[in-house]
């Protein structure tokens, strides 16, 4: 239990899981592709090769474009687009929640109403009002995720010690300024975090709204060729989806450490 | 004409009959005080009895609910303000600001509603300022650091640095050294004795420790219950049973019955001169 590992260590124990199973993956591949050559369930890893390069760096043919990075832009913007919206929201009625009792007599039993609203049961209604367009796939998201931010960032700001406030107000704070010099900067860490903590949320709505209408997209991409087995497509979206997913959250958190040095280990010490 | 140099006799801040009740719990019942410019008040009672309520009162953090508090002759502000500075027990300073931000933060508050920021030439005069208030804390070492990166004591220092800058009238301190170990109780003895001494400010400072109470300031107050019905605990609510001058006061009067006489005396010799 006391023992740490070398940081080199470290890493080769985290690795180890990862090349267990790839190597599970190769046996089970191997063991089917022997029975049938044409298997289309675990892919070699010399078709899954091909497939990739073709995927991420051949031309379409028809519309000249490079299909995953094509596919990755589309979806990168929906999901950037929902949670920017759903931060900044979050932000603002989360912070004004917090802080002013009027405002939180009016806001809260809404939020806490909506929040409870299944998101993928109003898709058809988003559907219906926005259209099939990039309109419904962003709001899904927001309805999806801003609810969780906005209640999160309200009890963060609520939590915040009265001394403090009170003593703002000793230095001649009025309430704005008490929002802008001591709540808000207070609570962008935490700001952080809760997008960080919804991006697992966000990626499945924008995922089940690529699947249902859409064009483009990663979401779309897999349920399209899913009708052909195409597992030697699936995968490698799979995997590359969750690599974004996993540089998101890296970035995030590298974020919360060079912007909020003060902000130690995801809590503030006192 | 003389008039005494340092001390109006006229009270400076004035609680006439104050009750403070919560529902059917009396917390301070028939409060009566008057406190002249310039003094130390120490504050000391039970557990529950009452203190900080008195001084969120004093703070016009929450208002009485009989009777009337005046400072300088004016009924207070019902709100917190740049008059009455204050140092909790804990929490007083912003862990999101280095202990420079801390003490440049209500200066920026004060000259700029806006963004509550200051730049340029401004800031760095805003900052000299607070440079020689930090120093006269003894933090100058640290005017980069974080509250977090600080000890106990330092953060209070901070805590007063940060109330001082403002020059406020009346310095409102809720056992600000409670959490503090002994040896460094005592350096913060002396700072607070020396900042009150050059500032003038006038101070309450509630304190569980009755040595500190005798210890430091110019006046003691004890709060206590002066009817107990051991039935209903809540029914009654506590005053002030004692209000002893203490040895800053003495030594203040003796200070200025000393410059009387000499002045008196110099008068005198002009006089036959
Ligand atoms: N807002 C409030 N509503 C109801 N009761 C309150 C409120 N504020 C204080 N009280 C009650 O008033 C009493 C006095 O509280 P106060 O905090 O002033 O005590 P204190 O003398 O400072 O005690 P301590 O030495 O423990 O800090 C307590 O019994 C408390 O429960
Ligand atoms: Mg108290």
């Amino acid at each position: 239990m006391n023992q740490e590992p070398t940081p080199a260590l470290g890493v080769g124990l985290g690795l180890l899981p990862f090349i267990v199973l790839i190597v599970l993956y190769l046996y089970a591949s191997d063991l089917r592709l022997s029975e049938n050559p044409n298997d289309k369930l675990l892919p070699s890893f010399t078709s899954l090769g091909e497939s990739i390069h073709r995927l991420a760096f051949e031309e379409n043919k028809r519309t000249g474009l490079v299909l995953l990075w094509s596919d990755s832009a589309a979806s990168l913007i929906r999901l950037i687009t929902g949670i920017g919206i759903s931060a900044m929201l979050g932000l603002i009625v989360g912070v004004l929640n917090g802080i002013i009792p009027l405002v939180r007599a009016n806001l809260s039993p809404i939020v806490a109403v909506l929040s409870m609203v299944p998101p993928m049961a109003i898709l058809p209604i988003l559907f219906i009002i926005f259209g099939l367009g990039e309109v419904s796939k962003v709001a899904l998201i927001v309805i999806g995720i801003a609810p969780f931010i906005m209640r999160d960032l309200a009890q963060r700001v609520v939590e915040l010690p009265k001394e403090q406030l009170i003593k703002a107000q000793t230095l001649g704070a009025s309430t704005w300024l008490v929002i802008i010099r001591v709540v808000l900067p207070q609570v962008l860490p935490r700001l952080l975090d809760a997008v960080r903590l919804s991006l697992g949320t966000a990626w499945l709505f924008l995922i089940a709204a690529e699947a249902i209408a859409s064009t483009d997209g990663l979401g779309y991409r897999i349920f399209l060729v899913r009708r052909y087995l195409a597992m030697d497509v699936i995968l490698p979206y799979v995997a590359w989806i969750t690599l974004l997913a996993y540089i998101m959250d890296w970035s995030l958190r590298r974020l919360t450490q060079l912007c909020f040095p003060w902000f130690v280990g995801g809590a503030v010490k006192t | 004409m003389k008039t005494s140099p340092h001390r109006t006799n006229e009270s400076y801040i004035q609680a006439n009959n104050v009750w403070q009740e919560y529902n059917s719990h009396v917390v301070l019942e028939r409060l009566n005080l008057q406190v002249k410019a310039g003094e130390f008040c120490t504050i000391v009672g039970t557990s529950g009895c009452g203190k900080t309520t008195f001084l969120r009162l004093l703070l016009g953090a929450e208002a009485p609910s009989r009777g009337q508090i005046l400072l300088d002759g004016e009924p207070l502000a019902a709100e917190p303000d740049e008059n009455r500075g204050i140092v909790f027990q804990r929490y007083s300073v912003f862990p999101h600001l280095t202990v420079l931000q801390n003490v440049v933060l209500g200066i920026e508050l004060e000259h700029s509603w806006l963004l509550g920021r200051l730049f340029g030439v401004a800031r760095r005069r805003a900052e000299d300022q607070a440079m020689a208030m930090i120093e006269k804390v003894g933090l100058a070492v640290a005017r980069d650091k974080y509250p977090h990166e600080l000890s106990g004591g330092m953060q209070q220092r901070l805590a007063i640095a940060q109330s001082l800058v403002k020059t406020p009238r009346v310095l409102l301190l809720d056992e600000p050294f409670g959490a503090l170990d002994p040896g460094i109780r005592a350096d913060m003895h002396n700072l607070i004795l020396q900042l009150w001494q050059e500032s003038g400010v006038t101070i309450f400072m509630i304190t569980h420790d009755i040595k500190e109470g005798f210890h430091l300031g110019s006046r003691l107050l004890v709060f206590d219950k002066l009817r107990y019905d051991k039935q209903a605990p809540e029914a009654y609510g506590a005053s002030i049973t004692y209000d002893l001058p203490l040895a800053a006061q003495r030594n203040g009067i003796l200070n200025e019955i000393n410059e009387s006489l000499a002045e008196t005396a110099q008068y005198q010799r002009q006089a036959v001169v």
